[in-house]
């Protein structure tokens, strides 16, 4: 960890990436404007309750592994 | 969009075998418009009218696809009773604008229509699919 920049490096879908220490998983969906409702979070394998999200910080060495929900069909439901 | 004939086929299968209710999978390829491998998935919502990938399966095709050192090219799901357009409700749930979103119409289940989209932000445009045979 870089701790004296301030930042600790991750893994984030399989990429090597640089973020502010200290950061949540929600911190992060908002940086990327990403809609909590409609990712899947997973760290270190184990994917994370999105009532977790804000009490989660993201730790030097983590894989993150942020997906969008896959979906539709020819139907309304679900919108 | 590039298919091999043997995962053109096997989609269909796929799609066939998920009647009455929907299919879904993911397409991975080498290069963009590359459909040279097929994942298919489970519709967790079991239903004619939708379909929802499962998140942790989800998962584990991301992380083979990266194994593989290829990339995610494309989306699919049927349509059992309409056509092989995307809904209103496909366009609004389509996050992935750089892949393409196939979609099979089983409207006729002995002649299956599988089409080829690009969703984003400029709207919805039809691509064209080449089968290549003998592959």
């Amino acid at each position: 960890m870089s701790e004296a920049a301030g930042t600790v490096n991750i893994k984030l879908n399989g990429k090597p990436n640089e973020i502010k220490a200290g950061m949540t998983v929600t911190d992060l969906l908002i940086k990327w404007r990403m809609r909590p409702e409609l990712v899947t979070v997973e760290i270190n394998e184990n994917i994370l309750q999105k009532l977790d999200y804000d009490t989660t910080q993201i730790k030097d060495g983590d894989k993150v592994e942020f997906i969008f929900y896959m979906g539709g069909g020819s139907g309304t439901e679900r919108l | 969009m590039k298919i091999p004939k043997k995962v053109h086929d096997q989609i269909l299968q796929h799609a066939k075998e998920g009647y009455p209710n929907e299919a879904c999978g993911i397409l991975a390829g080498p290069s963009a418009d590359s459909a040279a491998y097929f994942f298919p998935m489970t519709n967790m919502d079991r239903s004619s009218i939708s379909y929802f990938m499962d998140p942790r399966e989800q998962l584990r095709v991301f992380k083979k696809i990266r194994e593989m050192n290829i990339q995610m090219t494309g989306i699919f799901h049927s349509h059992v009773a309409s056509e092989a357009v995307p809904s209103q409700k496909d366009v609004k749930l389509a996050f992935y604008p750089e892949v393409s979103y196939l979609i099979a119409s089983l409207s006729n289940m002995e002649k299956p229509v599988l089409r080829s989209f690009k969703i984003g932000e400029k709207g919805v445009t039809e691509e064209e699919i080449i089968v290549q045979e003998g592959i």
